[in-house]
Parts: C-alpha cells; sequence; structure tokens
C-alpha cells in the first residue's frame, strides 16, 4: 500500500501554476513577445493613427481602455496553444494517472495567463503615462478598472483554455488570436457613432464596448457609470460558459 | 490483505466497432513481475490505460491494489505509478524540477520532494544531468527520468508500457537491470512488450495476448512446455516437397514458414523419436533437406499460439 494520501486538490493546482509559470519563463521569445507586443500596439494606435484623430480628447487619454482590452486577448491567447500543447503530449496521462484533477491541470494555465497579464499590463499603464496619459482614478476606481480587467483576463483564458481542448493541433489553437479582431469594432479606438449603421449595431452591443467604457468611466474620475453591470454579466457569463465547456471538453478528450 | 495486485474478470473495451479487449482475465500476484506479451495491435496499451484508470471499460471488472479501476479510481491512483511509451516529462524543466513536480503532485512536502528528487538523481544515475534542462537528455537518460519520475511516490503498483521500445542495447541491459531492482524492492510491476527475451528475462509470469485475447498464461517455462521440450526443424528441399508434408493430415507442426520451407514439428528430442519423424515425413529421403533440433524458446511459444491461420492454406501460394 502507498503510504501517500496524493496532494490536496489546492496543493495540486499551486504545485501546477508553479509548473506552467516556470515553463512560461523557460519561454524567452513567448515572453519577449508577449510584453513588446502590447508597447508596439500602444504606440501604433497613439502615435501613427493618434494624430489623424480627433475626437475632442487627446487620442492617448481616450484609446488606452480599448489597447489594454486588445492587450489583455492576445496576452491570453497563448492559453490555447499550451493547453494544448499539454494534451497531446504523454504527460497529461501521468498527471492523471497521479490523480491529478482536469480543473487543476486546465486551470493552471488560466492562472499562469493572468500573471503574464498583470505584468503586461503594468507594463502598458507605464508606457501610456510616458506617452502622456494622466488617469484621474481615485485608488479604489483604479483598483476596480485593474480588477474588471483580471475578470476579463479569466474569462477569455478560460474560453482559449476551452479551444484548446477543442482542437487536437497547436496550430489550430493558434487562431485564439483572432479573437483580438473583436477588439477593434467597439467603442476603443473610435466612437461607436463614427462608425457605418451596419457595424453601430454590433460594436454598440458586444462585450468589449461596455468593459470598455466601464474601464474608461473608472480610469477618468467619471465613475464606472451604467455600463458596469453589463460589463460584469459578460464577463461572469463568458467565463462560466466557457469553464464548465472546459470541463465538458477534458472529459471528452480523456475518457 | 488480498494476494493479488491486479485481478481482472471479462474486461471489454471497443473503439468504434473495432473490438480491442475480449473478456480479458487476468491474475497478477502481489510482488510479482508479470509480463503482457503480444504484437502491436494486440490490446496491450489498451489493457494498461484500463488498469491505470486512464480509460473506463466498456464491461467487465478491474481491481488495482485492492480497488475497482472504475469506482475507487482516486485510490487507485494512489496506490499506481504509469510509465508510457513516450516520456511522460517537462522538456523545459530540469531533471530535478519535474522529480521535484512530482513529488509534489504526489503529495510530499517542499522539503521532501527535493529530498526525493536528489535521492532518485542518485539512483538513476543522473545527478549530474539533474541540472540540465529533460531537452537536452538521450533517449535513454528521457527514459530513466521517466521512470524514476514514476516512482516518485513510491507506488505499491508500477505500469510500464513497452518500457525499452525505441532504446539501443546499452539502454535496454539497463532498463532491465532497473526493473529486476525494483521487482527485488517487493513492489508488483506489470509490464507490457512486444520482446519475447524481455518477458523471458524479467517477467514472473506471461500473459501471451493476441487480437484482444488471452491465448497463453504462465511461467517461461510453463509457456515453453506448451510447445514441447524440444523442436525439431525441417528445412525442406523444395517448394513440392514443402506442400507434400504440410498437406499430410497426421503433421500438425508448430510452426511453418512457406518461403523459407521450414516447419517446425515438437518433438521429445530423443535420436529415436527425430528418426522415427523423419522417416515417417520422408520416407523416400528426398523431401528433407537439413533439419536442427533445438530446446523450444519463448519464440516457439510465441510464433505457435499466434500465428496466422494454418500455412498449409497459403503452402502453394
Amino acid at each position: 500500500m502507498s503510504e501517500l494520501s496524493g496532494a490536496s486538490e489546492l496543493s495540486g493546482a499551486m504545485t501546477m501554476t508553479g509548473r506552467e509559470l516556470r515553463l512560461t519563463l523557460r519561454k524567452p521569445d513567448a515572453l519577449i513577445t508577449g510584453l513588446v507586443m502590447p508597447v508596439m500596439i500602444m504606440v501604433v494606435f497613439v502615435y501613427l493613427f493618434g494624430g489623424a484623430v480627433s475626437i475632442g480628447t487627446k487620442y492617448v487619454t481616450y484609446v488606452v481602455p480599448g489597447v489594454l482590452l486588445l492587450c489583455a486577448i492576445t496576452g491570453s491567447a497563448p492559453t490555447a496553444t499550451s493547453v494544448c500543447q499539454d494534451m497531446a503530449g504523454g504527460i497529461i496521462d501521468r498527471f492523471r494517472s497521479m490523480d491529478v484533477r482536469g480543473m487543476a491541470i486546465v486551470g493552471s494555465h488560466v492562472v499562469a495567463s493572468l500573471v503574464r497579464n498583470i505584468v503586461s499590463t503594468a507594463l502598458l499603464f507605464g508606457v501610456a503615462f510616458a506617452m502622456g496619459f494622466r488617469p484621474h482614478a481615485t485608488a479604489p476606481a483604479f483598483l476596480g478598472a485593474v480588477g474588471l480587467l483580471a475578470l476579463f483576463v479569466v474569462a477569455v483564458s478560460w474560453l482559449c483554455a476551452a479551444l484548446g481542448l477543442l482542437v487536437s493541433s497547436a496550430e489550430a489553437a493558434n487562431s485564439a488570436m483572432f479573437l483580438m479582431f473583436l477588439a477593434y469594432p467597439s467603442s476603443g479606438f473610435a466612437p461607436v457613432s463614427t462608425m457605418p449603421w451596419w457595424l453601430r449595431g454590433f460594436a454598440g452591443n458586444q462585450p468589449m464596448t461596455p468593459i470598455i467604457e466601464t474601464i474608461r468611466g473608472l480610469l477618468l474620475g467619471q465613475g464606472a457609470g451604467s455600463h458596469l453591470w453589463l460589463a460584469l454579466t459578460w464577463c461572469c457569463a463568458i467565463l462560466a460558459v466557457s469553464a464548465a465547456a472546459s470541463a465538458l471538453l477534458f472529459r471528452r478528450r480523456t475518457a | 490483505m488480498n494476494e493479488l495486485a491486479i485481478e481482472t474478470s471479462g474486461l471489454k473495451k471497443s473503439y468504434g466497432k473495432a473490438m480491442v479487449l475480449a473478456d480479458l482475465d487476468l491474475r497478477v500476484p502481489r510482488g510479482s513481475v508479470y509480463a503482457l506479451l503480444g504484437r502491436n495491435g494486440a490490446g496491450k496499451t489498451t489493457t494498461v490505460r484500463i488498469l491505470s484508470t486512464l480509460s473506463r471499460p466498456d464491461g467487465g471488472h478491474a481491481r488495482v491494489a485492492g480497488f475497482d479501476v472504475v469506482a475507487d479510481r482516486h485510490e487507485v491512483r494512489r496506490s499506481i505509478s504509469l510509465t508510457g511509451q513516450y516520456a511522460a516529462l517537462d522538456e523545459m524543466q530540469t531533471g530535478a524540477e519535474n522529480l521535484r513536480m512530482m513529488g509534489r503532485l504526489a503529495g510530499l512536502s517542499r522539503p521532501a520532494a527535493r529530498l526525493r528528487a536528489t535521492e532518485l538523481l542518485t539512483g538513476f544515475a543522473l545527478t549530474e544531468a539533474g541540472a540540465r534542462q529533460v531537452g537536452t537528455y538521450s533517449g535513454g537518460m528521457r527514459r530513466r527520468l521517466d521512470l524514476a519520475a514514476s516512482l516518485v511516490g513510491r507506488p505499491s503498483v508500477i505500469f510500464l508500457d513497452e518500457p525499452s521500445t525505441g532504446l539501443d542495447l546499452p539502454s535496454r541491459q539497463a532498463m532491465w537491470d532497473t526493473v529486476a531492482g525494483l521487482a527485488a524492492d517487493g513492489v508488483t510491476i506489470f509490464l507490457t512488450t512486444q520482446y519475447l527475451e524481455e518477458a523471458d528475462r524479467l517477467a514472473d509470469r506471461i500473459a501471451l495476448l493476441n487480437g484482444g485475447r488471452l491465448v497463453a498464461e504462465g511461467t517461461a517455462t510453463e509457456l515453453k512446455d506448451r510447445v514441447s521440450g524440444q523442436q525439431l526443424d525441417l528445412h525442406m528441399a523444395s517448394e513440392a516437397a514443402y506442400a507434400s508434408v504440410t498437406g499430410r493430415p497426421d503433421v500438425l507442426p508448430a510452426h511453418a514458414d512457406p518461403v523459407a520451407l521450414t516447419i517446425s514439428l515438437p518433438t521429445d528430442g530423443s535420436a529415436a523419436h527425430v528418426r522415427a519423424l523423419l522417416d515417417q515425413l520422408d520416407p523416400s529421403r528426398r523431401l528433407i533437406q537439413d533439419f536442427a533440433v533445438h530446446g523450444a524458446s519463448l519464440d516457439d511459444v510465441f510464433l505457435a499460439l499466434t500465428q496466422e491461420p494454418s500455412p498449409r492454406s497459403t503452402a502453394h501460394v
């Protein structure tokens, strides 16, 4: 009889998260991409397009919430690839035969994604500040904005994890990057009212817009505003559906 | 305490319409080395996956370390370890990091996991390699670390799925020594292999699996006795000679090869019996070119019990 009772679920999940973070640090190319890409996106919008956009305020002030969300998506998308690679390798069998729960295996990728995004978001705020972004948020409002962003990152990471469980190749899992195009037709980069009528309906009602509006309101000291509940509902809905789908797909993959 | 480490009854598994396991009954005594021998596609890996709780059987029951593999799968997992055909390691972690991670997952405290990792690296001659990422390891080193990783939690039943596939000869020899060492420690080892030599060398008991069915089970000696103690190999002079001998209703070869024109027959090895057989099959003394007598090997058992339908039907091709 074995002398061990197996790791507790919490300690198992923490070990798995530590593993995933260590693996992140071991991939310097991915690490650099994850940090350089957000900065490049910020530079492109503020310095390349920003000069041509006149919306009454400094464009950097307007565009930061949109860029934050766009980078949250590009920062969460690699979750799909890493989940997919784990499922394809022999190591998943060992984890399962060691009684590591499926949710700990998949969830560790989501937590690691959150940690990566916290780092890249901090960098992004620094770059934005250097470009002239001056938030007028109180500390609680700022924390609220960051908290909503974190919730969004967790939701999108679960969505990407589900995608990683659904497809069988890392190449296919890379398509999670396409989610970034959801961020453009929103109020993040230009007011919805400036868009053609057929795009307005989508841009005004898709999940990104209320999240961006809420973060913008909080950062600029105008309060969370009326979009807060819709933003929270969207995030929680994406999170719940994606986590449930992940659990289902994991069971199907390992049947 | 149950004296059987593994016990299955009527185990069934199909993938779609393909039947992979048909009513498999196995009884593996505690503390023994048990080999599941068969060709590719015989159902070996499926059996291991079911016994290590990774797949559910379609029918039948299996108990491992006293627990049901479906109902008590969490308890089973705490008593076993699995080393599959592909190294279950993180290439981008060092050997030591991999072992410490497995130790933590097995429920060891941080210091205990560290200690166990050092212990295993020493035991598997990987102390120096332990600080390097697994991606830099050779195939043999990877396999050793993989096996070390499976021992972190001191399992009482160890599953090894084709442990020496893809290894060069020295690495295979080292793997055999390791397995023999583990067996001496009293754990139960259930291994699959396509190598007769491996089963013969390592296993206390051997189960021969063919097309998802158990075709023979016993010690290596018992299996060899099933073919008979000695074997007479006849090399026939021509295709016509081969056909005329294999076509006789009174000839039941243990093995026959229409291409090499060889026919193997059981014998007790005595001069009188061999002479009688030769006279009976070839009274004209023109059909048989030469012959050899040798002790039956597991190869003979394997061929006799798993060969395609009687070569008689293909003798004239």
